[in-house]
């Protein structure tokens, strides 16, 4: 049989083919010297050339979870455009208000609405996005309400991560450490989360706001409350399996504490997924936020802008100046779009199974 | 000659470009049992699965294959995938390690099997129950038609893997490819399944590929033997020639670093220096060099070329003549 | 199997206790108490303590609760504040188009997101997979009632395609039987109302199906990836079977177990989304009633509905457990 001539090697370069003489029909005549025949220096100038040669596989560096995590994110589109998104969207809040043209609660072009002709004035030079329907600079409006808009998220989100992972933590240690009785403290909390998730979110939320009252805060408490079942669920399944797992038992094996397993192993391990739950949530509060605020528990104060309550203001008025909803509306959708894609890119780097 | 390999050579391509079968040459005879061995990593389950196109994105940028399969007259490597679905299953079928993780767990056995006979004889659902019956009995399974109805979970891991060979011998194929059967069960159960290859293939006519890393079931089963090390074959012989006279310092190596009941206690092993990380690629010289004894200049000037003839060898520095 | 069912459905008492009594807390904490949930703000001091006796709002608070389990228990849920009817009146009234509505909304969902879940899966990498990745992800980005609205636009108003709101048309005149409208239309022969019912279920059951397909979608591609990559898909494979056979009982029959269970979680979800949908449509279930409600402070409505909804929840979750139990053989031992 002719010797196969390899076209690529390991490393994709192409191979220069050697010219190769048809295989012996006998076999050669059997040399017995080797490496017992060689020098000590030859020996070692043998082995050096062979490392050499052997060693360009030798690339692996352990890498951290994280580390190789992060590696993954940057390659990937949707995450860098997830990312880039949220970067703008907080630039936005947090800065563009102080850029902006006019004030967003000034009325001083009412004059020029008038809703009974079903006249709002569009974008012209002055107004960007025109006027809103009790005359306040649209453009204004927009950003700031970014900011609004970022809190609310932002602060539902903190709300629902504290309290949850709270609760969660104290089951899922319960459960690890607590024996017996630990198991069943665990097993109360989690009824009680289940009733929770029992309720549609939006009627929790809606309980929550009748007994706050209309107003933002409710608006935040009540979108926190939503997710706090979640984090709980999250935090608590992401412990026990950690608890679990044979490292856990190998760590413990080898005499290291249990607060130490816990703090310095478990923990960490089971933040990932929090991590990326938290991203997630932060879209979805700001769209349970908007609904809210649709249903009429957000803000009844129209003067300080949100884009939840913009929008139904604007929705209303549909067919009179259509742009009044697209703006905010684009403004909400883009924004929990921008963190969606990241937080299921993170998801996706942190996942171990997919690591190679 | 029922099956022809030549120069098989599978190339992955992910981040980097990893040549995981680097020209893979034997033949199988009709009623012979071949075995192909080797470590972790050589190849021999890529091998395989690239005979019946069961690699993932096979023959696609991702995964290349080179080479030749000539399994009666028609190139495995080039048909299409009508072709190779006719094929599988009525004239080449696989079993695989994991006897557990190969079975469907939502579907009761009785119908794993009897899909087969639907699919290839055109049987009947009925008539094919009935068939599937008589052949889990036929592979060594108690009360078979309580069985029929039984999930995988519920069956042992020797069961489990004798109604996988129920699945793969229903349709008596010509060829059976066994990738580590036994390598996932007990020892018992082991020696349990290979004499229930054995008998299978020999009463049905069947020619077997044997994959394994374990030279033992290899001396019990194989007619003739293939080494496999970093994806090409080193030495090729019939079973009486290897074992009786190996030539290759690999095979030399495994065969020596094998305990003996009859060494002193207290005698040292004796394995092979080194590990398979230490490895050449096959362009540059002999892949094994790094770890042989006998390495010498020759070795790193570039591939080894096959020599010998019915008992080959890819050495230049062989420990003895076959 | 049946004990398994028993020992579930034992399980739900003190989930739905504990429901009751967090319902019961909370609507004596309301600011004013729950009279003035009942008077709203206008009750004179003598009227609100004639209510108080009444209610029986000053004997011990474990009495109170024991008769607020008792009429809970009797179906007696109150009386709404805005229309004065019983609260279980109001929704056995509009149930049935709710129903009709989430219904068909989840039919659709899943009648088109499962073959999308599993195309997409299937040709990994491809545009539809992408297409689908990306599509599932928006859809949850966008609020429904803004999706309502724009469906509505463009499909009622501008093109006229289908009507803007409602169940049926007023000019015609249908007979109600089980207030399924296009049930009630197909039972007494009315096709013509049962025609014009299911013209007006159209665009809200679309709206309402979006952010449920996205959902499925996502979680069969998931899921028949990694049935793709399992063992016995590919000894399936190496049996020669037909891409069909291979797909219909290897591959889908591993794949759908998540999605089932999957399907109960969405049904809080399409909940929510039916009373924001419906309020655009004013389409008359209890979504639209619940809106109102929340818009009128009909505290007795949104009670009733929070039990209500609760029962449902747990009911739906249980048969899904029970559905799991018969379709994953390993599941049955128990």
């Amino acid at each position: 049989m002719t010797e196969p001539t390899p076209m690529l090697t390991p490393e994709g370069q192409p191979a220069a083919s050697p010219d190769l003489e048809p295989p012996p029909l006998q076999a050669p005549e059997v040399r017995t010297r080797g490496w017992q025949a060689l020098t000590p220096r030859g020996r070692k100038q043998r082995l050096d050339r062979l490392a050499e040669l052997a060693a360009v596989h030798a690339d692996e560096k352990g890498r951290s979870l994280w580390a190789e995590a992060f590696r993954r994110l940057r390659r990937n589109p949707a995450a860098v455009i997830g990312a880039v998104i949220l970067l703008l969207f907080v630039l936005v809040a947090l800065i563009g208000p102080f850029f902006v043209p006019y004030s967003p609660t000034s009325t001083e072009w009412a004059d020029q609405v008038k809703e009974g002709q079903n006249i709002i004035p569009g974008p012209s030079a002055e107004h960007w996005f025109g006027l809103d329907h009790n005359g306040r600079d649209e453009f204004s409006r927009v950003i700031v309400g970014a900011r609004q808009t970022l809190l609310v998220g932002v602060v539902a989100t903190t709300l629902g991560l504290t309290v949850g992972c709270l609760i969660g933590g104290l089951a899922g240690a319960a459960y690890g450490l607590g024996g017996r009785r630990g198991r069943q403290i665990d097993n109360f909390m989690m009824r009680i989360i289940d009733m929770l998730l029992a309720m549609p979110s939006l009627l929790l939320a809606v309980s929550v706001a009748a007994l706050l009252g209309p107003s933002l805060i409710t608006v935040m408490i009540a979108v926190g409350v939503i997710s706090v079942p979640v984090f709980a669920r999250l935090l608590r399944g992401s412990m026990i399996s950690q608890a679990h797992a044979e490292y856990v038992t190998a760590a413990t094996a080898l005499g290291v504490r249990r607060g130490k397993v816990a703090i310095g192993h478990v923990l960490p391990n089971s933040l990932a997924p929090v991590l990326v739950q938290a991203t997630l949530t932060l879209a979805t509060a700001i769209i349970e936020a908007a609904a809210l605020s649709f249903l009429g528990l957000g803000n009844p104060d129209p003067a300080v802008p949100e884009w939840g309550v913009m929008l139904t203001d604007a929705l209303t008025r549909l067919e009179v100046a259509p742009r009044l909803t697209v703006y905010p509306a684009i403004g909400i959708i883009i924004t929990a779009f921008g963190f969606t894609l990241l937080g299921e890119a993170m998801r996706e780097s942190l996942d171990p199974k997919l690591r190679r | 000659m029922l099956l022809e390999v030549e120069d098989l050579a599978v190339t992955f391509r992910d981040d980097r470009e990893v040549r995981a079968v680097d020209g893979v040459s034997f033949a199988v005879d009709a009623r012979e049992v071949v075995g192909l061995v080797g470590e972790s990593g050589c190849g021999k389950s890529v091998t395989s699965l690239a005979l019946i196109g069961l690699l993932a994105n096979q023959n696609t940028r991702r995964v290349r294959v080179e080479g030749r399969a000539s399994f009666d007259g028609l190139d495995l490597l080039r048909a299409d995938a009508r072709t190779l679905r006719d094929i599988r299953g009525r004239e080449i079928a696989m079993i695989f390690q994991d006897p557990l993780s190969s079975l469907n767990p939502v579907v009761p056995i009785g119908v794993q099997v009897a899909e087969v006979l639907i699919r290839h004889r055109g049987a009947s659902k009925p008539e094919a129950m009935r068939r599937a019956a008589e052949l889990l009995e036929r592979v060594g399974i108690p009360d078979p038609t309580r069985r029929l109805k039984e999930y995988a979970h519920q069956l042992s891991g020797g069961m489990q893997q004798r109604a996988l060979i129920a699945m793969a011998v229903a349709c008596r194929p010509r060829l059976l490819i066994a990738d580590e059967p036994t390598t996932a069960l007990d020892v018992t159960i082991q020696a349990q399944i290979l004499e229930l290859l054995k008998e299978l293939v020999r009463e049905d006519g069947t020619a077997m590929i044997m994959i394994t890393h374990d030279l033992g079931v290899v001396a019990g089963l194989c007619d003739s033997v293939n080494v496999l090390y970093a994806g090409r074959v080193v030495e090729s012989a019939g079973r009486h020639s290897l074992f009786g006279r190996p030539v290759h310092p690999y095979t030399v190596g495994l065969l020596r670093s094998i305990p003996r009941l009859d060494e002193d206690r207290g005698a040292r092993l004796t394995p092979i220096r080194g590990s398979v990380r230490d490895v050449l690629p096959w362009a540059q010289g002999c892949a094994f060099a790094p770890r042989c004894d006998r390495a010498i200049e020759e070795c790193l000037a570039g591939p080894p070329p096959l020599a010998g003839v019915a008992h080959t060898y890819r050495c230049v520095n062989p420990e003895a003549l076959p | 199997m049946l004990r398994y069912v028993v020992r579930r459905l034992l399980q739900l008492i003190p989930t739905l206790l504990g429901l009751s009594l967090i319902l019961f807390i909370w609507l004596h904490r309301l600011p004013g108490g729950p009279e003035t949930a009942i008077l709203g703000e206008r009750g004179t001091p003598e009227s609100r303590a004639q209510l108080r006796h009444d209610l029986g709002l000053d004997q011990p608070l474990w009495i109170q609760y024991g008769r607020f389990m008792r009429r809970m228990l009797t179906g007696d849920l109150g009386v709404s504040i805005s229309t004065h009817r019983p609260v279980v009146t109001e929704f056995a009234e509009r149930f049935p188009g709710t129903v009709e509505l989430t219904v068909s909304a989840l039919l659709l969902a899943i009648g088109l997101g499962i073959p999308l879940g599993y195309l997409a899966a299937r040709r990994r990498g491809s545009m539809v997979d992408h297409g689908s990745v990306a599509g599932s992800l928006l859809g949850v980005c966008v609020p429904i009632f803004v999706l309502a609205y724009l469906v509505k636009e463009v499909f009622a108003v501008k093109l006229g395609w289908f009507p803007a709101a409602g169940r049926q048309d007023v000019t015609i005149d249908a007979t109600r039987v089980t207030n399924f409208y296009i049930l009630d239309g197909i039972l007494t022969g009315e096709w013509d109302a049962a025609a014009d019912a299911l013209k007006h279920l159209v665009l809200p059951a679309v709206t309402l199906a979006t952010i449920p397909l996205a959902i499925i979608v996502r979680m069969t591609r998931a899921s028949v990836l990694e049935v793709l990559g399992e063992d016995y898909v590919r000894t399936a494979q190496a049996k020669g079977l037909t891409e069909n056979t291979v797909r219909r009982r290897h591959v889908m029959r591993n794949a759908l177990l998540p999605v089932v269970t999957t399907i109960g979680l969405l049904t809080g979800g399409l909940l929510s989304g039916a009373v924001l949908t419906e309020t655009v449509y004013a389409f008359t279930g209890i979504g639209q009633f619940i809106a109102e409600s929340i818009d009128h402070r009909d505290y007795p409505v949104l009670m009733g509905f929070i039990m209500f909804i609760a029962i449902i929840y747990v009911t739906v979750n249980l048969l899904v457990d029970l559905s799991y139990g018969l379709i994953d053989p390993r599941v049955r031992v128990r």
